[in-house]
């Protein structure tokens, strides 16, 4: 049967993840979303402290996280702060395809510098004009000697200021869609044709870097490509089993702080000569929004649990994914309702917690893609 | 040189502290239980002496309970070799905690050069175990260090007394500094410390594998009450030049009498 | 009644204050005093008053300065020599170093920083807290004697009547042995203040401090007492301190024993940073001000006339 309590060793990591987190990047976050700087400080202790390239394996200088671990270093990060998750989650959203795609000799390259000194890196998928109909891209790679040529442009990719490496899905011939597409690995940003965009300026996850990238005749060695040709689409999907529950966790962090704030408010708070966590109203709204980030958790560390079984955790995943972030939204829109006019100023926490709470919906597959998933798993049984 | 760090787990300063049902102790089934932080204190220092004296090893340990060893395990992840615990699950006293604590040093088979402690727990508060163990083992100490030079295995320590002064005390190893707040700023563990840390050595003994019995108990505990609710606040009308001098006497003697704040 | 030895500490012209409250509460025992050093004179006849039957000056090569071992061989001689039951002191900074390890070196009990206690029967029973303050317990010791007790100062209170016993004043030879740890110099108290995070009495001022140079009453009164001094954001927000200062939501959270909080309203805000402090006085001429409600004791008045007034009766009795 299952065991719902973290090994001890996994609450020791939880421990040590919170402590960073409520140490060190709560008490800057505000100050980071209204510069929208990069927190280079916070973000190279985080992976001094071994927090961060959570999906690298062992043998090439990882520390040997299941899944689940991984889920609960995210949500403790995100406790901290979304845009600061978001810069550090990239990482593994970037190397995931290396580490389950790669060979060995791929993975020695470009995984074993990362454990070694902090770098950063991008995932470059969508697209001016393909988001949620990635299949769809249009980015090209075209074999030339023993190089390829990539041109085309991906949009709203992050730490593209910063990154020294970036993970790139383009295709052989837009008409084939999934079956034309390949990822491939660029790791030298200074080579020609490859043009860094300005920083967006975003609702929220402010301080966390996204920008346009242009590749114009990007020449890339050959033995950057990831397994064949046309593996591309299989590569994102495996990768997404394991990124959609990070990203579902790092909603359950966020969501879980904003609940902690608004308990805390409504326990001081005194209206109507009595603290507001005394009247129903209040009650009702603080009973849901537990019940949905406890239902949040629990779906993310079954989906993380499938994969630390070596069973497919697609299905699982998307529920993660569409519910964790759903409710976020909803938690975190609750807590500015109960801290009132003054969760509505920059003064306090929550407001921040909102605008970052947006997001989740949207990448790594919108809700309504995720439901679409989950409906295609559903009726492909029958 | 042999580097040992005792240390204690305590209720977490957030945590509500209630008496249990017959006022013997506190109720402990929802505690969350955490390194004393005096300690993280001790270990840090600990672990730089260690870093400055090549061959060293810091050994951590620890009088308490079995079922949480979660201190030690953080102690063995920022960076000690091995660990050593004397299960206990009764609330020992600070006599038979030193008594322990020595036993426990003697049986390690190392001749303990330095040993750092917090200079107190924040369950108890009592502040005597440092120099009851310091004094058991017939070496010298010094209590609420907030400065540790150390070169060759000589110590200048700085101790924070009353009013802000420090006295700044020299003493050859072996000694026993207990350590305050300031004096460093202790490491985080980090992730592959914590993995690292289950394969580090952990030795347990009993309380009579280290000489310690009931008959060791000194201080005995009753009664365990909530502290009187603060009376109401008190308003004092000063408006009025005439009357300012003696409100402003009796607040200052409301402060030193009632609330004993100055 | 039981033999009680009370261990002082000599200042310039008198023992340590602490002294006095614990003689009060042991009226009708019989009680000696002994201190390292030379007790003065006046001293001697105050300690008679509350029940000190002798009074012990300690001398001894190389006892001029604390160590804890030359204190604690010196004290062991003398108290093994003297029969006492029971050995109190009041919990400086030196007796809280040197009980324990004077009780370990007679493999007996000690009771930290009791903040109350009774003598029924000679027998010693004390409530000491726990759990930084959170939870009270009563405290008894068993085991060989004596027994060691050392007493939170000013928790007794000076007693309130005198028991005047005899004074016997009497030097008493003792050994400080081998010192290991001894003091090489003393830095005298930093005169920088806390930090407020770390401030364990803070001033504030709010918007009704008008000027960034009225501050300098806050700050009078801040070294009076020992004090970091504060601001609201208004305060700030005007330009009258810097944002360092700033106790607040969006300013620093702290915890202090005492809070003085000068011409601060007590917005939500500011309450934040500071609702944790254990005893707030607010001075303020709103009455209908919320920090009212919060302060423990409350002066409706007018800060510039308040304060200087309150800084001089501090100064008084620190």
């Amino acid at each position: 049967m299952v065991n719902f309590d973290l090994s001890s060793e996994q609450k020791e990591i939880k421990e040590m993840a919170m402590k960073f987190a409520k140490n060190e990047m709560m008490p800057k976050a505000g100050e980071f979303d209204e510069s929208g700087k990069m927190p280079m400080d916070i973000l190279t202790k985080a992976w001094e402290l071994g927090l961060v390239n959570t999906c690298i394996p062992p043998e090439f200088g990882g520390t040997g996280f299941t899944t689940l671990d991984s889920m609960i270093i995210t949500e403790a990060l995100a406790y901290g702060c979304l845009g600061m998750n978001t810069t550090l989650m990239a990482n593994d959203l970037a190397l995931l395809p290396i580490a389950l795609g790669g060979n060995n000799e791929q993975k020695k390259r470009f995984l074993t510098p990362f454990t070694e000194s902090y770098k950063i890196a991008s995932f470059c998928l969508t697209e001016p004009g393909n988001g949620s109909d990635a299949a769809g891209l249009k980015t090209t790679i075209k074999e030339d000697g023993d190089h390829y040529v990539i041109n085309g442009q991906k949009m709203w990719i992050t730490n593209a200021g910063y990154a020294d490496l970036f993970v790139i899905y383009c295709t052989t011939d837009p008409e084939l869609k999934h079956k034309g597409i390949s990822c491939i690995v660029l790791d030298d940003k200074n080579v020609a044709g490859l043009e860094i965009g300005a920083k967006e300026k975003k609702m929220g996850h402010r301080s966390s870097d996204t920008r346009a990238v242009t590749f114009t005749n990007v020449r890339i060695p050959k033995e950057n490509l990831i397994g064949n040709l046309g593996d591309g689409w299989n590569l994102a999907k495996m990768t997404l089993d394991h990124s959609r529950p990070m990203v579902a966790a790092s909603a359950v962090g966020g969501a879980q702080c904003a609940l902690d704030h608004a308990v805390k408010y409504a326990k001081e708070r005194v209206q109507f000569n009595k603290p507001i966590a005394g009247h129903q109203a209040i009650q009702l709204m603080i009973a849901d929004m537990a019940m949905n980030v406890e239902a949040s958790r629990l779906l993310v560390h079954k989906a993380a649990w499938l994969l630390d079984q070596g069973k497919s955790n697609t299905e699982l995943a998307s529920y993660a994914k569409a519910f964790a972030a759903d409710k976020f939204m909803e938690v975190a829109t609750d807590a500015v309702q109960i801290f009132g006019g003054y969760g509505y100023s920059n003064e306090y926490p929550v407001e921040k917690i909102m605008r970052d709470a947006k997001l989740i919906q949207i990448y790594e597959g919108t809700s309504q893609i995720q439901r679409l998933v989950i409906a295609k798993e559903i009726f492909s049984r029958s | 040189m042999n580097i040992f760090v005792c240390i204690k787990q305590v209720p977490d300063t957030e945590t509500k502290i209630t008496p249990n049902g017959d006022g013997t102790y506190i109720e402990t089934s929802s505690i969350k239980w955490i390194m004393n932080p005096y300690d993280e204190f001790a270990v840090e220092q600990a672990l730089l002496t260690k870093q400055a004296n090549s061959g060293s090893t810091v050994t951590v340990v620890r009088v308490g309970g079995v079922k949480d060893t979660e201190a030690l395990r953080t102690a063995l992840a920022m960076g000690a070799d091995d660990a050593i615990l004397v299960e206990s699950d009764d609330n020992l006293d600070s006599f038979m905690t030193a008594k322990a604590l020595k036993g426990a040093i003697e049986k390690s088979g190392k001749t303990a050069d330095v040993i750092f402690t917090g200079k107190q727990a924040i369950d108890d508060d009592c502040l005597q175990v440092p120099q009851l163990l310091a004094g058991m083992l017939n070496i010298p100490s010094v209590s609420v260090v907030v400065g540790c030079e150390e070169a060759g295995g000589a110590f200048t320590l700085k101790r924070e007394v009353e009013g802000g002064a420090l006295e700044v005390y020299e003493v050859k190893s072996p000694a026993l500094i207990a350590c305050n707040k300031g004096l460093n700023t202790p490491r985080y563990a980090s992730l592959p410390g914590i993995m690292k840390a289950k394969r580090k050595p952990l030795a347990q003994h009993s309380l009579a594998d280290v000489g310690v019995s009931d008959a060791d108990r000194r201080v005995k505990y009753s009664n365990f009450q909530l502290p009187p609710e603060k009376p109401a606040g008190k308003k004092f009308e000063a408006m009025d030049e005439a009357v300012q001098a003696s409100v402003v006497a009796e607040v200052v003697g409301l402060l030193r009498n009632e609330a004993k704040v100055i | 009644m039981a033999k009680v030895l009370v261990f002082t500490e000599v200042t310039s012209d008198n023992v340590k204050s602490v002294t006095y409250e614990i003689l009060g509460k042991l009226a009708g025992n019989d009680v000696d005093v002994a201190a390292v050093g030379q007790v003065p004179a006046g001293a001697v006849s105050e300690l008679a008053k509350y029940g000190a039957a002798n009074v012990h000056s300690l001398k001894g090569d190389n006892l001029d300065k604390y160590s804890p071992e030359g204190y604690a061989n010196a004290l062991k001689e003398f108290i093994g020599n003297g029969g006492y039951d029971y050995v109190f002191a009041g919990s400086t900074s030196l007796a809280k170093d040197l009980f324990p390890r004077l009780s370990g070196m007679f493999d007996a009990g000690m009771a930290s920083e009791v903040t109350n206690f009774t003598m029924d029967g000679g027998t010693f029973a004390g409530t000491r807290p726990l759990f930084a303050g959170k939870c009270l317990a009563k405290v008894e010791i068993e085991g060989p004697k004596p027994h060691f007790v050392t007493v939170r100062p000013n928790a007794l209170g000076m007693p309130s009547s005198e028991s005047p016993a005899a004074g016997n004043a009497a030097d008493a030879s003792v050994a400080a042995g081998e010192i290991r740890a001894a003091i090489k110099e003393i830095i005298k108290g930093a005169s920088e203040k806390l930090d407020l995070t770390e401030a364990n009495i803070i001033v504030s001022g709010g918007r009704a401090m008008k000027e960034a140079s009225n501050f300098k009453i806050l700050d009078e009164l801040a070294d009076a007492i020992g004090a970091t001094v504060g601001a609201s954001r208004a305060a700030v927000d005007s330009g009258y301190a810097p944002h360092s200062m700033q106790v607040g939501q969006t300013g620093k959270t702290v915890a202090p024993s005492l809070y003085i909080a000068c011409g601060i309203s007590g917005a939500i805000q500011h309450l934040a940073g500071m609702r944790t402090s254990k005893c707030i006085v607010a001075i303020n001429t709103d009455p209908d001000a919320p920090i009212f409600t919060k302060a423990d004791y409350g002066i409706v008045g007018d800060l510039f006339q308040i304060v200087p007034i309150l800084t001089e009766e501090l100064k008084k009795i620190m």
